[in-house]
């Protein structure tokens, strides 16, 4: 397999046994200035980011579904439901579910990315990472930086065709929009972490998904608007009034509504937060659950070992 | 070659829940050897080799690997050591280059040297026209080579390898060995664990375990050197009474019964046989004479046959 010339390489100062006595302190500093740089969290998120990306463009099926799968939502939704909807304005249907599938975008890419947090565990790949000396935070700041790359440039994608077909007028809006899709982006693959790293099956986190991660997307006004509380509002109203309004997605969303049609005026048609108030809880829900998963990421736990 | 151990365990101890993995091991495993841990399947092996390799947390007792302490400074330990898992490790979707870049960035190697370092370690493990080629697209053999690269990129100083064996052709396991021998030979210290005979046979040194005890350390040849030159193997239908009748009637001292074997220890094994074949006659269905081996050596220091104990903890469980 190899020749005694090559064996040359290994036989480098740090290897010679004098210096691996570990008994004896001066060999310390030796080796450890023959050895590598001291591993840097940054540089090995960065290559655990790259290779979120890579992966996904190598595996063409879910590079065509993520663009497809919302298209198809939209149309679909948007012109069967065109009309018998109603409550947001002269918008729509087509106009209104536009915002909430861009979110959709956001929330699926980011979900399969961290999924593969799960995949990574089984088949083997994080075992290497886990033991490596840099610790847990690289290791979740690359994934939520590499599912949130893929997503935040899928939404742009999508939201580049709504642009070239007419649905929605350029406006200088778009600027702190980029900002706040990749707000929202690094938020939902944090979510995703939260709820992949202690799943020890991808069966697990499908669950998950139809049972939260879905109805928070259902009533964060993506689908319909979160009902304005008149008088004669019914009980029923009101609970789904603040369950939506107690969801954070509910404030991107509305922003991100605002965002995409600046002339529009939401506030008069129904509920709508103010601009400061959807921006602070959208970093907020971003800092909780990016704190959340690197808590429940610290460690050496049970999971680590399922391969 | 220095005399410090390169690893030192000491009095380490380890619980899952009620059910006791290791039970009060200490080792101390010198620097620039092979080293292997042999075992059968739930001896605690695994167990040992999660705690030194710092994947699991240590409960009780100390474990210092070259220089470090594995509960007071795992990072530390992280950087000193190379890891090759059981389980493969590699990502299938990216090509052996990328693959050891991604170990690269976790060691803290870029740039030159990392350059530098992955075209040595491609060399050593003779996978340089592979390396851009994706990882699910190579042979088991040469998915574990890519491992051992991955391994030692960052100059380890201790190579820990969990059964490497597993899943490789006969040819492939010699051209591991001849790897790890390359490496012990340039001062890197090699453990290993495994549950084949014959693979530890090859270490320089060994440590057997059983039920989470240290039952015997030593080079091969010393094993089998403590019991004696030679060694008698009588099977039958009734070995209690054969047993009864080696020791009392033929009076020999050094023996031991497993199961349907009687053993016998002796310097001059051959010169036994005839007055076995004699005196038992029919009741012996088998008598064989041979050098020890490191299951007898096992079986001597636990009384089961080595892959009789993997059964039992397989069942207990």
């Amino acid at each position: 397999m190899s020749t005694t010339a090559e064996n040359a390489d290994m036989s480098e100062p740090a290897l010679r046994p004098e210096a691996l006595s570990p008994s004896a302190a001066a060999a310390v500093p030796e080796t450890r200035a023959a050895s590598p740089d001291r591993p840097s969290g940054f540089a090995a998120a960065w290559m655990l980011a790259r290779r979120e990306w890579v992966r996904f463009f190598r595996q063409k099926n879910r590079v065509v579904s993520a663009v497809i799968q919302p298209l198809l939502f939209w149309v679909l939704f948007g012109t069967g439901l065109r009309g018998s909807f109603e409550g947001a304005g002269e918008q729509g249907f087509l106009e209104y579910f536009l915002p909430g599938t861009v979110a959709l975008i956001v929330l699926f890419t980011a979900i399969f990315a961290t999924i593969s947090v799960i995949e990574d565990r089984r088949e083997g790949f994080m075992q290497a990472v886990l033991v490596a000396p840099v610790g847990r935070w690289p290791i979740l700041l690359g994934k939520i930086l590499g599912g949130a790359a893929i997503a935040w440039v899928q939404a742009i994608v999508f939201l580049a065709l709504a642009y070239a077909f007419g649905t929605i007028e350029p406006a200088w809006t778009f600027l702190p929009l980029l900002g706040l899709l990749a707000i929202l982006a690094l938020s939902m693959c944090a979510l995703g972490m939260i709820v992949a790293w202690p799943m020890d099956s991808t069966q697990g986190f499908h669950a998950v998904m139809m049972l939260g991660l879905m109805p928070m997307w259902l009533l964060s006004g993506a689908f319909f608007p979160i009902p304005a509380l008149g008088p004669e509002a019914t009980i029923g109203q009101v609970a789904l009034s603040w369950v939506m309004r107690l969801n954070p997605l509910s404030y991107t969303l509305a922003e991100m509504r605002r965002l995409l049609y600046p002339a529009v005026d939401f506030a008069s048609r129904g509920w709508a937060p103010t601009p400061t108030l959807a921006w602070a809880v959208s970093v907020g829900f971003l800092v909780v659950t990016f704190l959340l998963a690197a808590y429940l990421m610290r460690g050496s736990r049970k999971a680590d070992l399922v391969v | 070659m220095t005399h410090d151990p390169s690893i030192l365990i000491s009095d380490v101890s380890h619980r899952y829940g009620s059910r006791e993995a290791l039970a009060g091991i200490d080792l101390e495993i010198p620097a620039g050897r092979i080293f292997a841990l042999l075992g059968p399947n739930g001896s605690g092996k695994t167990t040992l080799f999660r705690l030194i390799s710092t994947l699991m947390p240590l409960q009780s007792g100390r474990i210092v690997v070259a220089g470090a302490d594995v509960s007071g400074d795992p990072l530390e330990v992280r950087r000193r050591i190379g890891i090759v898992f059981q389980a493969p490790s590699l990502d299938k979707k990216l090509t052996v280059d990328e693959n050891i870049a991604c170990q690269a960035a976790l060691y803290g190697l870029r740039g030159e040297a990392l350059r530098q370092r992955r075209d040595e370690v491609l060399r050593a493990v003779g996978l340089v026209d592979r390396r851009g080629d994706l990882c699910q697209t190579l042979s088991g053999g040469m998915k574990r080579r890519v491992e051992l690269a991955k391994g030692m990129l960052h100059r380890p100083q201790v190579l820990l390898l969990d059964e490497p064996s597993t899943g490789l052709d006969p040819a492939a396991r010699l051209d591991l060995w001849e790897s790890l021998t390359e490496m012990a030979q340039s001062g890197m210290t090699v453990l290993l664990t495994t549950h084949l005979l014959e693979e530890a046979d090859k270490a320089d040194a060994i440590a057997i375990l059983s039920g989470g005890k240290v039952i015997s350390t030593g080079t091969p040849e010393q094993l089998r050197g403590e019991l004696g030159a030679g060694l008698v193997t009588v099977v039958s239908d009734n070995p209690g009474e054969t047993e009864r009748i080696v020791r009392d009637e033929l009076g020999l001292a050094d023996v031991q019964r497993v199961q349907q074997q009687v053993r016998i220890r002796s310097e001059s094994p051959a010169a036994l046989v005839p007055a076995l074949a004699e005196r038992l006659g029919e009741a012996a269905t088998t008598i064989s004479v041979g050098r020890p081996s490191l299951e007898d050596v096992f079986i001597a220091k636990t009384g089961h046959r080595f892959w009789a104990a993997e059964a039992e903890t397989t069942e207990a469980h």
